[in-house]
Protein backbone atom coordinates (compact mmCIF):
# COMPACT_ATOMS: atom_id res chain seq x y z
CA UNK A 1 0.00 0.00 0.00
CA UNK A 2 2.91 2.41 0.39
CA UNK A 3 4.09 1.16 -3.42
CA UNK A 4 3.44 4.33 -5.43
CA UNK A 5 1.55 2.36 -8.59
CA UNK A 6 -1.04 2.59 -6.07
CA UNK A 7 -1.14 6.19 -4.96
CA UNK A 8 -1.39 7.32 -8.12
CA UNK A 9 -4.15 4.95 -9.35
CA UNK A 10 -6.31 6.03 -5.95
CA UNK A 11 -5.60 9.33 -6.99
CA UNK A 12 -6.40 9.39 -10.40
CA UNK A 13 -9.72 7.52 -9.31
CA UNK A 14 -9.81 10.40 -6.84
CA UNK A 15 -9.57 13.21 -9.89
CA UNK A 16 -11.90 11.51 -12.37
CA UNK A 17 -14.92 11.05 -9.38
CA UNK A 18 -14.06 14.73 -8.90
CA UNK A 19 -14.07 15.75 -12.43
CA UNK A 20 -17.55 13.72 -13.19
CA UNK A 21 -19.38 15.66 -9.96
CA UNK A 22 -17.79 18.92 -11.64
CA UNK A 23 -19.30 18.47 -15.04
CA UNK A 24 -22.59 16.79 -13.58
CA UNK A 25 -24.91 19.67 -13.63
CA UNK A 26 -24.02 20.06 -17.07
CA UNK A 27 -24.79 16.22 -18.82
CA UNK A 28 -27.59 15.21 -16.31
CA UNK A 29 -30.99 17.36 -15.14
CA UNK A 30 -31.66 18.66 -11.83
CA UNK A 31 -33.60 15.88 -10.32
CA UNK A 32 -30.27 14.12 -10.50
CA UNK A 33 -28.20 17.05 -9.40
CA UNK A 34 -30.24 16.65 -6.61
CA UNK A 35 -29.33 13.32 -5.99
CA UNK A 36 -25.74 14.38 -5.96
CA UNK A 37 -25.89 16.13 -3.55
CA UNK A 38 -27.68 13.51 -1.28
CA UNK A 39 -24.73 11.20 -2.15
CA UNK A 40 -21.97 13.69 -1.49
CA UNK A 41 -23.93 14.20 2.03
CA UNK A 42 -24.60 10.42 2.73
CA UNK A 43 -21.05 10.26 1.67
CA UNK A 44 -19.49 12.44 4.64
CA UNK A 45 -22.28 10.34 6.78
CA UNK A 46 -20.84 6.90 5.99
CA UNK A 47 -17.33 7.86 5.75
CA UNK A 48 -17.55 9.02 9.59
CA UNK A 49 -19.39 5.74 10.43
CA UNK A 50 -16.53 4.39 8.82
CA UNK A 51 -13.94 5.69 11.41
CA UNK A 52 -15.78 3.45 14.14
CA UNK A 53 -16.79 0.38 11.87
CA UNK A 54 -14.28 -0.03 9.71
CA UNK A 55 -10.73 1.18 11.30
CA UNK A 56 -11.99 0.97 15.27
CA UNK A 57 -14.03 -2.17 14.32
CA UNK A 58 -16.46 -0.35 16.77
CA UNK A 59 -19.83 -2.31 15.20
CA UNK A 60 -22.11 1.37 15.83
CA UNK A 61 -25.99 1.08 15.52
CA UNK A 62 -26.98 4.76 16.07
CA UNK A 63 -24.83 6.56 14.44
CA UNK A 64 -27.90 8.86 13.29
CA UNK A 65 -28.08 10.49 16.56
CA UNK A 66 -24.89 12.79 15.78
CA UNK A 67 -26.09 13.40 12.47
CA UNK A 68 -29.80 14.32 13.93
CA UNK A 69 -28.54 16.25 17.06
CA UNK A 70 -26.77 18.51 14.61
CA UNK A 71 -29.31 19.03 12.06
CA UNK A 72 -31.93 19.97 14.43
CA UNK A 73 -29.17 22.26 15.98
CA UNK A 74 -29.11 23.93 13.01
CA UNK A 75 -33.03 23.96 12.72
CA UNK A 76 -32.55 25.53 16.34
CA UNK A 77 -29.96 28.05 15.16
CA UNK A 78 -32.12 29.00 11.66
CA UNK A 79 -35.36 30.05 14.18
CA UNK A 80 -33.48 31.98 16.44
CA UNK A 81 -31.97 34.13 13.04
CA UNK A 82 -28.70 32.77 12.66
CA UNK A 83 -28.18 33.13 9.03
CA UNK A 84 -24.65 32.36 8.80
CA UNK A 85 -23.24 28.78 7.25
CA UNK A 86 -20.13 28.77 9.23
CA UNK A 87 -21.76 29.53 12.78
CA UNK A 88 -23.97 26.61 12.06
CA UNK A 89 -21.18 24.58 11.00
CA UNK A 90 -19.14 25.14 14.27
CA UNK A 91 -22.37 24.81 16.49
CA UNK A 92 -23.57 21.35 14.20
CA UNK A 93 -20.15 19.72 14.67
CA UNK A 94 -19.93 20.59 18.05
CA UNK A 95 -23.39 19.66 18.88
CA UNK A 96 -22.56 15.86 16.97
CA UNK A 97 -19.12 15.82 18.48
CA UNK A 98 -20.75 16.63 22.11
CA UNK A 99 -23.74 13.91 21.46
CA UNK A 100 -21.18 11.64 20.69
CA UNK A 101 -19.06 12.39 24.13
CA UNK A 102 -21.74 11.81 25.92
CA UNK A 103 -22.69 8.28 24.30
CA UNK A 104 -19.37 7.43 24.21
CA UNK A 105 -18.87 7.21 27.84
CA UNK A 106 -21.73 5.03 28.30
CA UNK A 107 -21.47 3.28 24.88
CA UNK A 108 -17.65 2.26 24.87
CA UNK A 109 -18.30 0.18 28.27
CA UNK A 110 -19.49 -2.50 26.34
CA UNK A 111 -18.37 -4.76 23.68
CA UNK A 112 -18.92 -6.34 20.65
CA UNK A 113 -22.81 -7.08 20.25
CA UNK A 114 -23.61 -5.13 23.31
CA UNK A 115 -21.96 -2.25 22.46
CA UNK A 116 -24.17 -2.45 18.85
CA UNK A 117 -27.26 -2.65 21.09
CA UNK A 118 -26.70 -0.01 23.86
CA UNK A 119 -25.16 2.34 20.68
CA UNK A 120 -28.87 1.78 19.37
CA UNK A 121 -30.50 2.58 22.59
CA UNK A 122 -28.65 5.63 22.95
CA UNK A 123 -29.56 6.93 19.56
CA UNK A 124 -33.35 5.95 20.11
CA UNK A 125 -33.30 8.11 23.56
CA UNK A 126 -33.13 11.13 21.31
CA UNK A 127 -35.63 9.67 18.90
CA UNK A 128 -37.62 9.45 21.16
CA UNK A 129 -36.94 13.30 23.26
CA UNK A 130 -37.83 14.42 19.29
CA UNK A 131 -40.83 12.88 19.44
CA UNK A 132 -42.19 13.49 21.97
CA UNK A 133 -41.02 16.78 23.52
CA UNK A 134 -43.31 18.57 20.82
CA UNK A 135 -43.29 22.40 22.22
CA UNK A 136 -39.51 22.35 21.15
CA UNK A 137 -39.26 19.79 18.19
CA UNK A 138 -42.93 20.26 17.32
CA UNK A 139 -42.86 16.30 17.87
CA UNK A 140 -43.24 14.20 14.46
CA UNK A 141 -44.10 17.28 12.23
CA UNK A 142 -40.86 18.32 12.60
CA UNK A 143 -39.45 21.87 11.61
CA UNK A 144 -39.94 22.82 7.98
CA UNK A 145 -39.23 26.39 6.46
CA UNK A 146 -35.29 26.08 7.15
CA UNK A 147 -33.35 28.44 4.54
CA UNK A 148 -30.11 28.09 2.73
CA UNK A 149 -27.77 29.64 4.66
CA UNK A 150 -25.17 32.49 3.77
CA UNK A 151 -21.78 32.41 3.35
CA UNK A 152 -20.62 36.05 3.88
CA UNK A 153 -18.53 36.12 0.81
CA UNK A 154 -20.30 37.39 -1.34
CA UNK A 155 -21.60 33.92 -3.20
CA UNK A 156 -25.42 33.52 -2.93
CA UNK A 157 -26.65 30.02 -2.48
CA UNK A 158 -30.17 30.11 -3.59
CA UNK A 159 -29.88 28.82 -7.17
CA UNK A 160 -29.60 25.21 -7.18
CA UNK A 161 -26.55 25.30 -9.04
CA UNK A 162 -24.55 26.90 -6.31
CA UNK A 163 -25.73 25.01 -3.45
CA UNK A 164 -24.64 21.67 -5.54
CA UNK A 165 -20.72 23.33 -5.88
CA UNK A 166 -21.27 24.00 -2.21
CA UNK A 167 -21.94 20.56 -1.18
CA UNK A 168 -19.56 19.29 -2.82
CA UNK A 169 -16.81 21.61 -1.91
CA UNK A 170 -17.14 21.42 1.34
CA UNK A 171 -17.86 17.12 1.09
CA UNK A 172 -14.67 16.87 -0.31
CA UNK A 173 -13.03 18.54 2.35
CA UNK A 174 -14.52 16.48 5.17
CA UNK A 175 -14.12 13.63 3.27
CA UNK A 176 -10.30 14.70 2.69
CA UNK A 177 -10.10 15.38 6.51
CA UNK A 178 -11.17 11.58 7.84
CA UNK A 179 -8.95 10.04 5.08
CA UNK A 180 -6.31 11.80 6.60
CA UNK A 181 -7.49 10.78 10.14
CA UNK A 182 -7.46 7.05 8.93
CA UNK A 183 -4.22 7.42 7.29
CA UNK A 184 -2.39 8.95 10.76
CA UNK A 185 -0.53 7.85 13.49
CA UNK A 186 -4.18 7.83 15.45
CA UNK A 187 -5.63 6.05 12.57
CA UNK A 188 -3.11 3.07 11.92
CA UNK A 189 -3.30 2.63 16.10
CA UNK A 190 -7.66 2.30 15.82
CA UNK A 191 -6.54 -0.86 12.81
CA UNK A 192 -4.31 -2.05 15.62
CA UNK A 193 -7.52 -1.99 18.00
CA UNK A 194 -9.40 -3.72 16.12
CA UNK A 195 -7.13 -6.24 15.40
CA UNK A 196 -6.12 -6.86 18.70
CA UNK A 197 -7.36 -4.51 21.98
CA UNK A 198 -5.02 -6.20 24.04
CA UNK A 199 -1.97 -6.36 22.18
CA UNK A 200 -2.16 -2.44 21.73
CA UNK A 201 -2.88 -2.32 25.37
CA UNK A 202 0.23 -4.44 26.24
CA UNK A 203 2.32 -2.05 23.60
CA UNK A 204 1.57 0.92 25.92
CA UNK A 205 -1.37 1.94 24.05
CA UNK A 206 -4.49 3.94 26.13
CA UNK A 207 -6.86 1.81 23.98
CA UNK A 208 -9.73 3.75 25.95
CA UNK A 209 -9.12 7.06 24.98
CA UNK A 210 -7.94 6.46 21.39
CA UNK A 211 -11.49 4.58 20.70
CA UNK A 212 -13.27 7.46 23.12
CA UNK A 213 -11.49 9.84 20.64
CA UNK A 214 -12.37 8.23 17.10
CA UNK A 215 -15.60 8.32 18.96
CA UNK A 216 -15.99 11.76 18.97
CA UNK A 217 -14.44 12.54 15.40
CA UNK A 218 -16.76 10.57 14.33
CA UNK A 219 -20.06 12.38 15.68
CA UNK A 220 -17.95 15.66 15.05
CA UNK A 221 -17.90 14.36 11.10
CA UNK A 222 -21.86 12.89 11.01
CA UNK A 223 -22.52 16.21 12.61
CA UNK A 224 -21.62 18.20 9.75
CA UNK A 225 -23.28 15.85 7.65
CA UNK A 226 -26.94 16.19 9.46
CA UNK A 227 -26.29 19.94 9.19
CA UNK A 228 -25.73 19.47 5.10
CA UNK A 229 -29.16 17.79 5.30
CA UNK A 230 -30.89 19.98 6.62
CA UNK A 231 -29.76 22.87 4.58
CA UNK A 232 -30.71 20.66 1.60
CA UNK A 233 -34.14 19.33 2.74
CA UNK A 234 -34.87 22.50 4.55
CA UNK A 235 -36.91 20.64 7.04
CA UNK A 236 -35.81 18.29 9.98
CA UNK A 237 -37.68 15.81 11.82
CA UNK A 238 -37.08 12.32 14.32
CA UNK A 239 -36.35 10.45 11.08
CA UNK A 240 -32.76 12.48 10.85
CA UNK A 241 -32.32 10.61 13.96
CA UNK A 242 -33.15 7.27 13.64
CA UNK A 243 -32.85 3.60 13.34
CA UNK A 244 -33.47 3.78 9.61
CA UNK A 245 -30.62 6.19 9.05
CA UNK A 246 -28.62 4.30 11.27
CA UNK A 247 -28.42 0.98 9.67
CA UNK A 248 -28.63 3.00 5.92
CA UNK A 249 -25.16 4.23 6.89
CA UNK A 250 -24.44 0.47 7.83
CA UNK A 251 -25.05 -0.74 4.79
CA UNK A 252 -23.04 2.04 2.81
CA UNK A 253 -20.33 0.24 4.10
CA UNK A 254 -20.66 -2.64 3.65
CA UNK A 255 -22.09 -2.29 0.20
CA UNK A 256 -19.19 0.24 -0.75
CA UNK A 257 -16.60 -1.63 1.58
CA UNK A 258 -15.22 -0.77 4.77
CA UNK A 259 -11.85 0.44 6.00
CA UNK A 260 -11.79 1.75 2.32
CA UNK A 261 -10.88 5.17 1.08
CA UNK A 262 -13.44 5.16 -1.52
CA UNK A 263 -15.63 2.12 -0.39
CA UNK A 264 -17.90 4.59 2.08
CA UNK A 265 -18.54 7.14 -0.84
CA UNK A 266 -19.22 4.26 -3.48
CA UNK A 267 -21.90 2.96 -1.02
CA UNK A 268 -23.41 6.14 -0.71
CA UNK A 269 -24.09 6.49 -4.50
CA UNK A 270 -25.15 2.76 -4.55
CA UNK A 271 -28.10 3.08 -2.12
CA UNK A 272 -28.92 6.64 -3.05
CA UNK A 273 -29.10 5.90 -6.67
CA UNK A 274 -30.64 2.15 -5.85
CA UNK A 275 -33.53 3.75 -4.00
CA UNK A 276 -34.40 6.18 -6.43
CA UNK A 277 -34.27 3.90 -9.36
CA UNK A 278 -36.96 1.16 -7.76
CA UNK A 279 -39.24 3.40 -5.96
CA UNK A 280 -39.44 5.15 -9.41
CA UNK A 281 -40.63 1.32 -10.79
CA UNK A 282 -42.74 -0.05 -8.15
CA UNK A 283 -44.71 1.00 -5.07
CA UNK A 284 -43.14 -1.95 -3.00
CA UNK A 285 -39.66 -0.50 -3.38
CA UNK A 286 -39.11 -1.33 0.34
CA UNK A 287 -39.33 -4.73 -0.47
CA UNK A 288 -36.46 -5.22 -3.26
CA UNK A 289 -34.17 -2.76 -1.56
CA UNK A 290 -34.67 -5.24 1.80
CA UNK A 291 -33.86 -8.19 -0.52
CA UNK A 292 -30.71 -6.25 -2.13
CA UNK A 293 -29.51 -5.70 1.68
CA UNK A 294 -29.62 -9.00 2.78
CA UNK A 295 -28.21 -10.06 -0.59
CA UNK A 296 -25.38 -8.02 -0.42
CA UNK A 297 -25.03 -8.65 3.49
CA UNK A 298 -24.54 -11.99 2.68
CA UNK A 299 -21.90 -12.08 -0.05
CA UNK A 300 -19.71 -8.99 1.69
CA UNK A 301 -19.36 -10.88 4.47
CA UNK A 302 -16.29 -8.97 5.56
CA UNK A 303 -18.27 -6.59 6.79
CA UNK A 304 -21.15 -7.31 8.88
CA UNK A 305 -20.10 -11.26 9.65
CA UNK A 306 -16.42 -10.57 10.94
CA UNK A 307 -18.02 -7.95 13.40
CA UNK A 308 -20.05 -10.51 15.18
CA UNK A 309 -17.23 -12.93 14.89
CA UNK A 310 -15.10 -10.67 16.51
CA UNK A 311 -17.85 -10.11 19.49
CA UNK A 312 -17.99 -13.48 19.99
CA UNK A 313 -13.93 -13.91 20.63
CA UNK B 1 18.73 -2.44 40.93
CA UNK B 2 15.44 -4.73 41.30
CA UNK B 3 13.59 -4.76 37.71
CA UNK B 4 10.93 -6.55 39.58
CA UNK B 5 9.67 -7.07 43.19
CA UNK B 6 6.58 -8.65 43.93
CA UNK B 7 5.53 -9.01 47.63
CA UNK B 8 2.98 -11.36 49.26
CA UNK B 9 1.05 -11.43 45.54
CA UNK B 10 -2.08 -13.11 45.56
CA UNK B 11 -5.01 -14.03 42.85
CA UNK B 12 -8.21 -15.38 44.05
CA UNK B 13 -10.99 -16.33 40.89
CA UNK B 14 -14.24 -16.68 43.48
CA UNK B 15 -12.67 -19.71 45.65
CA UNK B 16 -9.82 -20.98 43.55
CA UNK B 17 -6.73 -19.53 44.98
CA UNK B 18 -4.69 -19.48 41.35
CA UNK B 19 -1.62 -17.39 43.22
CA UNK B 20 -0.85 -17.32 46.61
CA UNK B 21 1.81 -15.62 48.46
CA UNK B 22 4.26 -15.67 45.58
CA UNK B 23 7.12 -13.36 46.58
CA UNK B 24 9.70 -12.92 43.79
CA UNK B 25 13.15 -10.44 43.02
CA UNK B 26 14.15 -10.09 39.60
CA UNK B 27 17.20 -8.04 39.26
CA UNK B 28 18.03 -6.09 36.44
CA UNK B 29 19.40 -7.86 33.52
CA UNK B 30 18.17 -11.10 35.03
CA UNK B 31 16.92 -13.99 33.08
CA UNK B 32 14.66 -15.81 34.57
CA UNK B 33 12.39 -18.61 33.41
CA UNK B 34 9.16 -19.41 34.96
CA UNK B 35 8.02 -23.03 35.14
CA UNK B 36 5.58 -25.59 36.73
CA UNK B 37 2.75 -27.64 35.44
CA UNK B 38 -0.13 -26.98 33.85
CA UNK B 39 -2.84 -24.64 35.81
CA UNK B 40 0.33 -23.43 38.38
CA UNK B 41 -0.90 -19.89 37.49
CA UNK B 42 2.34 -19.13 35.53
CA UNK B 43 0.39 -17.24 32.88
CA UNK B 44 -2.23 -15.30 36.04
CA UNK B 45 1.41 -14.13 37.28
CA UNK B 46 2.11 -12.58 34.11
CA UNK B 47 -1.20 -11.35 33.49
CA UNK B 48 -0.48 -9.78 37.35
CA UNK B 49 2.75 -8.26 36.48
CA UNK B 50 1.74 -6.44 33.20
CA UNK B 51 -1.40 -5.38 34.88
CA UNK B 52 -4.15 -7.64 32.76
CA UNK B 53 -5.25 -8.61 35.95
CA UNK B 54 -5.47 -6.68 39.34
CA UNK B 55 -3.93 -9.10 42.59
CA UNK B 56 -6.61 -9.64 45.25
CA UNK B 57 -3.33 -9.05 47.93
CA UNK B 58 -0.04 -7.81 47.67
CA UNK B 59 1.89 -5.12 45.41
CA UNK B 60 4.00 -5.02 41.98
CA UNK B 61 6.93 -3.01 42.06
CA UNK B 62 8.65 -2.27 38.52
CA UNK B 63 11.93 -0.41 38.93
CA UNK B 64 11.67 0.94 41.93
CA UNK B 65 7.99 1.96 42.02
CA UNK B 66 4.96 0.47 43.12
CA UNK B 67 2.44 -0.30 40.03
CA UNK B 68 0.02 -2.26 41.65
CA UNK B 69 -2.90 -0.23 41.04
CA UNK B 70 -1.43 1.11 37.59
CA UNK B 71 -3.66 0.52 33.91
CA UNK B 72 -1.66 -1.48 31.48
CA UNK B 73 -0.57 0.97 29.21
CA UNK B 74 0.89 2.87 32.36
CA UNK B 75 2.86 0.15 33.39
CA UNK B 76 4.32 -0.22 29.46
CA UNK B 77 5.48 3.53 29.55
CA UNK B 78 7.70 2.10 32.64
CA UNK B 79 9.48 -0.31 29.99
CA UNK B 80 7.44 -3.79 30.38
CA UNK B 81 6.47 -5.13 27.18
CA UNK B 82 4.94 -8.71 27.16
CA UNK B 83 3.76 -11.51 24.60
CA UNK B 84 1.25 -13.86 24.55
CA UNK B 85 0.94 -17.78 24.86
CA UNK B 86 -1.37 -17.62 22.18
CA UNK B 87 -0.19 -15.75 19.34
CA UNK B 88 -1.63 -12.04 19.66
CA UNK B 89 -0.32 -10.01 16.56
CA UNK B 90 -2.51 -7.41 14.43
CA UNK B 91 -3.24 -10.27 12.00
CA UNK B 92 -4.75 -8.53 8.96
CA UNK B 93 -2.44 -5.81 8.91
CA UNK B 94 1.17 -6.11 7.38
CA UNK B 95 4.17 -6.78 8.89
CA UNK B 96 5.53 -3.42 8.77
CA UNK B 97 2.33 -2.04 10.31
CA UNK B 98 2.43 -4.21 13.00
CA UNK B 99 6.29 -3.53 14.06
CA UNK B 100 5.36 0.59 13.17
CA UNK B 101 2.27 0.09 16.19
CA UNK B 102 5.10 -1.70 18.29
CA UNK B 103 7.76 1.42 17.54
CA UNK B 104 4.97 4.06 17.65
CA UNK B 105 3.59 2.97 20.73
CA UNK B 106 6.59 4.57 23.13
CA UNK B 107 6.43 7.92 21.06
CA UNK B 108 4.27 11.21 21.66
CA UNK B 109 3.45 10.97 17.45
CA UNK B 110 0.95 8.05 18.42
CA UNK B 111 -2.16 10.13 18.65
CA UNK B 112 -1.56 12.42 16.34
CA UNK B 113 -4.25 12.30 13.82
CA UNK B 114 -4.08 15.60 12.02
CA UNK B 115 -1.04 14.45 9.80
CA UNK B 116 -0.14 11.40 7.65
CA UNK B 117 1.68 8.52 9.44
CA UNK B 118 4.22 8.22 6.42
CA UNK B 119 5.53 11.43 7.17
CA UNK B 120 6.98 10.92 10.63
CA UNK B 121 10.26 9.46 9.30
CA UNK B 122 11.67 8.78 12.95
CA UNK B 123 9.05 6.22 13.25
CA UNK B 124 9.19 4.43 9.58
CA UNK B 125 12.57 4.47 9.24
CA UNK B 126 13.09 2.66 12.83
CA UNK B 127 10.49 -0.16 11.67
CA UNK B 128 12.59 -0.17 8.69
CA UNK B 129 15.72 -1.40 10.91
CA UNK B 130 13.99 -3.39 13.04
CA UNK B 131 12.73 -5.00 9.92
CA UNK B 132 15.77 -5.23 8.38
CA UNK B 133 17.54 -6.65 11.26
CA UNK B 134 15.66 -9.78 11.14
CA UNK B 135 15.63 -10.28 7.65
CA UNK B 136 12.21 -9.59 7.54
CA UNK B 137 11.98 -6.45 5.27
CA UNK B 138 11.24 -8.61 2.14
CA UNK B 139 8.00 -9.89 3.77
CA UNK B 140 6.90 -6.00 5.02
CA UNK B 141 3.96 -6.00 2.52
CA UNK B 142 2.30 -9.19 3.63
CA UNK B 143 -0.66 -9.64 6.01
CA UNK B 144 1.17 -11.24 8.90
CA UNK B 145 -1.96 -13.84 9.07
CA UNK B 146 -0.08 -15.28 5.73
CA UNK B 147 2.80 -15.67 7.32
CA UNK B 148 4.18 -19.13 8.49
CA UNK B 149 3.49 -20.07 12.35
CA UNK B 150 7.05 -19.95 12.94
CA UNK B 151 7.68 -16.42 11.70
CA UNK B 152 5.05 -15.25 14.00
CA UNK B 153 5.92 -16.28 17.06
CA UNK B 154 9.16 -14.83 16.36
CA UNK B 155 7.50 -11.57 15.17
CA UNK B 156 5.82 -11.97 18.21
CA UNK B 157 8.97 -11.50 20.32
CA UNK B 158 10.13 -8.56 18.34
CA UNK B 159 7.34 -6.23 18.20
CA UNK B 160 7.50 -6.39 21.93
CA UNK B 161 11.16 -5.80 21.68
CA UNK B 162 9.79 -3.09 19.43
CA UNK B 163 8.93 -0.59 22.15
CA UNK B 164 12.50 -0.80 23.55
CA UNK B 165 11.44 -2.50 27.22
CA UNK B 166 13.82 -2.94 29.88
CA UNK B 167 11.87 -5.52 31.08
CA UNK B 168 10.02 -8.37 28.71
CA UNK B 169 7.88 -11.08 29.56
CA UNK B 170 8.02 -14.06 27.42
CA UNK B 171 5.07 -16.43 28.00
CA UNK B 172 6.16 -19.56 26.11
CA UNK B 173 8.28 -18.47 23.33
CA UNK B 174 8.20 -21.68 22.10
CA UNK B 175 4.33 -23.09 22.19
CA UNK B 176 4.09 -24.90 19.18
CA UNK B 177 7.34 -24.68 17.50
CA UNK B 178 9.01 -27.50 16.31
CA UNK B 179 12.01 -29.09 17.65
CA UNK B 180 14.47 -26.78 15.19
CA UNK B 181 12.05 -23.99 15.11
CA UNK B 182 12.50 -24.48 19.19
CA UNK B 183 16.06 -24.29 18.91
CA UNK B 184 16.40 -20.97 16.76
CA UNK B 185 14.14 -19.39 18.89
CA UNK B 186 16.10 -19.90 22.03
CA UNK B 187 19.30 -19.02 20.14
CA UNK B 188 17.74 -16.09 19.52
CA UNK B 189 16.29 -15.46 22.94
CA UNK B 190 20.11 -15.70 23.94
CA UNK B 191 21.08 -13.52 21.90
CA UNK B 192 19.08 -10.34 22.61
CA UNK B 193 20.65 -7.41 24.60
CA UNK B 194 22.00 -8.32 28.18
CA UNK B 195 20.84 -5.10 29.28
CA UNK B 196 16.89 -6.23 28.76
CA UNK B 197 15.65 -8.28 31.86
CA UNK B 198 13.59 -11.36 30.77
CA UNK B 199 11.13 -13.10 32.21
CA UNK B 200 10.09 -16.35 30.21
CA UNK B 201 7.71 -19.04 30.80
CA UNK B 202 8.43 -22.42 29.59
CA UNK B 203 7.18 -25.81 29.44
CA UNK B 204 10.13 -26.85 27.63
CA UNK B 205 12.53 -27.73 30.10
CA UNK B 206 16.05 -27.69 28.03
CA UNK B 207 14.51 -24.26 26.39
CA UNK B 208 14.05 -23.12 30.52
CA UNK B 209 17.68 -24.44 31.65
CA UNK B 210 19.37 -23.37 29.06
CA UNK B 211 18.08 -19.59 28.75
CA UNK B 212 17.78 -18.76 32.67
CA UNK B 213 20.11 -17.53 35.21
CA UNK B 214 17.73 -18.42 37.64
CA UNK B 215 14.65 -20.54 37.62
CA UNK B 216 11.42 -20.37 40.00
CA UNK B 217 9.07 -23.21 40.06
CA UNK B 218 5.52 -22.74 40.39
CA UNK B 219 3.30 -25.39 42.11
CA UNK B 220 -0.65 -24.57 43.03
CA UNK B 221 0.12 -20.92 42.60
CA UNK B 222 2.86 -20.90 45.10
CA UNK B 223 6.87 -20.76 44.75
CA UNK B 224 7.70 -23.98 45.11
CA UNK B 225 11.53 -24.19 44.45
CA UNK B 226 13.57 -21.14 43.22
CA UNK B 227 17.60 -21.38 42.35
CA UNK B 228 20.09 -21.40 39.50
CA UNK B 229 19.29 -24.27 37.14
CA UNK B 230 22.18 -26.78 38.77
CA UNK B 231 20.44 -26.43 42.28
CA UNK B 232 16.38 -26.71 40.95
CA UNK B 233 17.45 -29.92 38.27
CA UNK B 234 18.69 -31.56 41.77
CA UNK B 235 15.76 -30.29 43.91
CA UNK B 236 14.03 -33.81 45.31
CA UNK B 237 10.45 -31.47 45.23
CA UNK B 238 10.81 -30.19 41.88
CA UNK B 239 11.62 -33.63 41.02
CA UNK B 240 8.82 -35.13 42.30
CA UNK B 241 5.67 -32.79 41.36
CA UNK B 242 7.36 -31.73 38.10
CA UNK B 243 10.22 -33.33 36.46
CA UNK B 244 8.99 -37.04 37.28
Amino acid sequence: MRTAGMSTSRLLTALIAVLVALLLPFVVSPYYVGLAVQICIYAIFAASLDILVGHTGLPSMGHAAYFGAAGYATAFLCLAGVKSFWLSLVVGAAVGSATAALFGLLALRAQGPYFMIISMALAQVLWGVAFKWRSLTRGDDGIPGIRRPSLGIGVDLKPDLHFYYFILIISILAYLAIYLIARSPFGCALRGIRESESRMKALGYNVWLHKYTAFILAGCFAGVSGILWVFYSGYVNPTDLGIDLSVKGLLMIILGGSGMLFGPATGAALIVLLQNIISGLTQRWSLIMGIIYVAAVMLFSEGILSMFKRGRE
Amino acid sequence: MKALETKDLCKNFGGLRAIRDVSIIVEEGERRAIIGPNGAGKTTLFHLISGFLLPTLGSVTLFGRDVTRLQIHQRAELGISRTFQVTNLFQKLTLFDNILLGVQAMQRSRSCFWRPLSSFHDTTRETERILREWSLWEKRDVPVKNLSYGEQRQIEVILALATQPRLLLLDEPTAGLSAAESASMTSFIKGLPPEITIILIEHDMDVAFEIADKITVLYFGSVLAEGPPGEIRGNAKVTEVYLG
